[in-house]
């Protein structure tokens, strides 16, 4: 599905929200006195984080253009479980508290926006089609972790999907890939936790192209009250260990899925 | 259930996600009870791959887009070019091997983390153990093999790899919990910080055969109930196997008369008709052969 086509030569692309609405707000005025020509969230609003309906209204307000990531279209249609398809039965668990409580958690209002949300956004920045997406371009579940994704399997995923650069946000650590001809993979990162390095800040992306300009992409780190935000967690009463990771910048859960390189280089 | 004259389905593959390589063909030091292919130090029925084979192999993958590669056997460190072929494959892409740990060297880990380190791309180790004691283990892979494959994983860890444990669950479902927590504790136990473990269903071929009598005649995948199912999970819709003969629908399969599409890859991405036991092992778990643990999709199917 397309979404609207813009006119620009500046984004700015978050995703991966979770529910950390302080983030989401020191992201939103930090590209605001950056300057864009327009803000794209790439998905999953909820989850993880306390008080899901809190990122609805800021998002509105910044008129931010998103797309629906598995968690968006597990709550928008209320089904069973967020689809992120983990096999492991401690992620599992977790993944199932935190599901919960976002469902319970999030308005009808909110919900049947999620449900009105395109999977996937084309754009033109400068002279450059670009892709935006949740995971890959043909599953929004599907996880490209820098080391398991061969550069051809990109170059073949843009050729297929007529892009000059697909950006994508899923698997939570940010990442780029230059390709052919100038084209661009982009992981533009999450701000709803930190990227699993023992720092507390979370990552937006700044894409830039102007005409006949290769494009370029800057990862921006947010630094927000994650104390605050790990207090509300808990008097929420979510897992000890999801405010553990705010607080530490080491992932706790959702571990089986990283690849050898990425699990190398967090604690657990 | 399927009769004989009902059509059986058939499965695309839309894209080359993961190549296999047979790379030490059906040959492994050790003869466990439950192989589907029926691998032993004296099966010569598929043998080993040169790094000139697996060179051409990986150049044709460039074009096609493949995400990931995947070495097997028998036990792959038995082919005497192995590190070699890893060293190599990493240049492509990411790589994972699966073994049973027993015959690791030092020498050989050395260079495959140096390389690794400088590579953009993961290789991964998938290491068998069936059990989590010698008394579940050595039964189905030998007297022994526990301890064996044990000292492989330390060894593995000390070269800072994070090997990913696979055991075929031999235990009833229900028991999952109970054993694989048993599992996390003694890879801990050894200096295995961070345990990966995946489960995997077992395959009633090869000399599992015996233990199990094998898939009924009637349990066939059919047509209906692939209706409303992701085919994506089946292993034949993304990926293939190279061996000594050619090109092949999938891993497990490789001795079935028609697994043998072609000799080049390109020809070998056509749509498979699936009509084999193995089949609705793979329908029922889903994500069989890849890294990623296999639970079941569909609890019902499974009666």
């Amino acid at each position: 599905m397309n979404g609207p086509l813009a006119s620009a030569t500046r984004i700015a692309l978050v995703g991966g929200l979770y529910s950390n609405y302080l983030a989401l707000a020191a992201a939103l005025s930090d590209i605001r006195r950056r300057g864009v020509d327009a803000i794209y969230c790439l998905g999953d609003l909820g989850a993880f984080g306390p008080h899901p309906d809190r990122v609805f209204p800021l998002l509105h307000e910044s008129r931010v253009q998103c797309l629906r990531g598995n968690y968006d279209d597990s709550i928008g249609r209320e089904l069973a479980d967020c689809q992120c398809g983990y096999t492991d039965p401690r992620d599992n668990h977790f993944a199932q508290l935190s599901y919960e409580y976002t469902l319970a958690g999030t308005a009808a209002e909110n919900r049947a926006w999620l449900r009105t949300l395109p999977g996937v956004i084309r754009l033109e920045l400068g002279s450059r089609r670009v892709l935006l997406c949740h995971g890959s371009p043909r599953r929004t579940n599907e996880f490209l972790w820098e080391s398991t994704t061969s550069t051809h399997f990109l170059e073949h995923l843009l050729h297929e999907h007529e892009a000059d650069v697909v950006c994508g946000t899923h698997s939570g650590i940010k990442w780029r890939r230059e390709l052919s001809q100038g084209r661009l993979f982009v992981n533009v990162g999450v701000l709803g936790r930190p990227e699993n390095d023992g720092r507390t800040c979370v990552w937006y992306a700044i894409l830039s192209a102007g005409d006949g300009q290769q494009p370029t992409v800057e990862f921006v780190p947010v630094e927000y009250d994650h104390r605050r935000l790990a207090a509300e967690m808990q008097a929420e009463r979510l897992p000890d260990e999801f405010a553990e990771t705010i607080l530490t910048g080491w992932w706790t859960t959702c571990l089986e899925v990283l690849p050898a390189k990425e699990r190398r280089r967090g604690r657990l | 259930m399927m009769h004989a004259q009902e059509p059986r389905p058939w499965i695309d593959i839309p894209h080359l996600d993961q190549l296999w390589f047979q790379v030490a063909g059906t040959r492994c030091n050790l003869t466990c009870c439950h192989c589907f292919i029926s691998c032993s130090p004296h099966n010569r029925a598929f043998g080993f791959l040169t790094l000139a084979e697996v060179q051409r192999r990986l150049e044709e993958s460039v074009a096609l887009g493949v995400r990931e590669y995947y070495f097997t056997g028998g036990e792959p460190f038995l082919n005497p070019q192995m590190t070699e072929i890893l060293k190599l494959a990493l240049n492509y892409g990411p790589a994972t091997v699966l073994t049973n740990a027993t015959v690791l060297k030092d020498e050989w880990l050395d260079a495959l983390a140096q390389v690794e380190r400088k590579s953009l791309y993961s290789l991964e180790f998938r290491v068998s153990i069936d059990g989590f004691s010698p008394e579940t283990n050595d039964p189905i892979r030998g007297v022994g093999t526990f301890a064996r494959a044990m000292a492989g994983v330390k060894k593995l860890v000390e070269h800072g790899f994070l090997p990913i444990v696979t055991a075929a669950r031999t235990w009833p479902l229900d028991q999952d919990r109970e054993v694989i927590d048993a599992f996390l504790q003694t890879l801990q136990a050894a200096g295995c910080t961070r345990p990966r473990l995946k489960i995997l269903p077992t395959l009633q071929l090869g000399a599992e055969t015996e233990r199990t009598g094998g898939y009924r005649p009637g349990e066939r995948v059919t047509a209906e109930m692939l209706e409303g199912f992701d085919r994506s999970q089946l292993v034949c819709s993304q990926s293939r196997i190279v061996t000594d003969r050619g090109v092949h629908v999938c891993p497990i399969l490789i001795e079935a008369a028609d697994s043998l599409l072609g000799q080049s890859l390109a020809e070998s991405l056509q749509p498979y008709p699936i009509s084999h036991g193995a089949c609705t092992t793979c329908y029922q778990y889903g994500a069989i052969c890849t890294n990623a643990s296999s639970r079941p999709l569909r609890p019902e199917a499974l009666g």
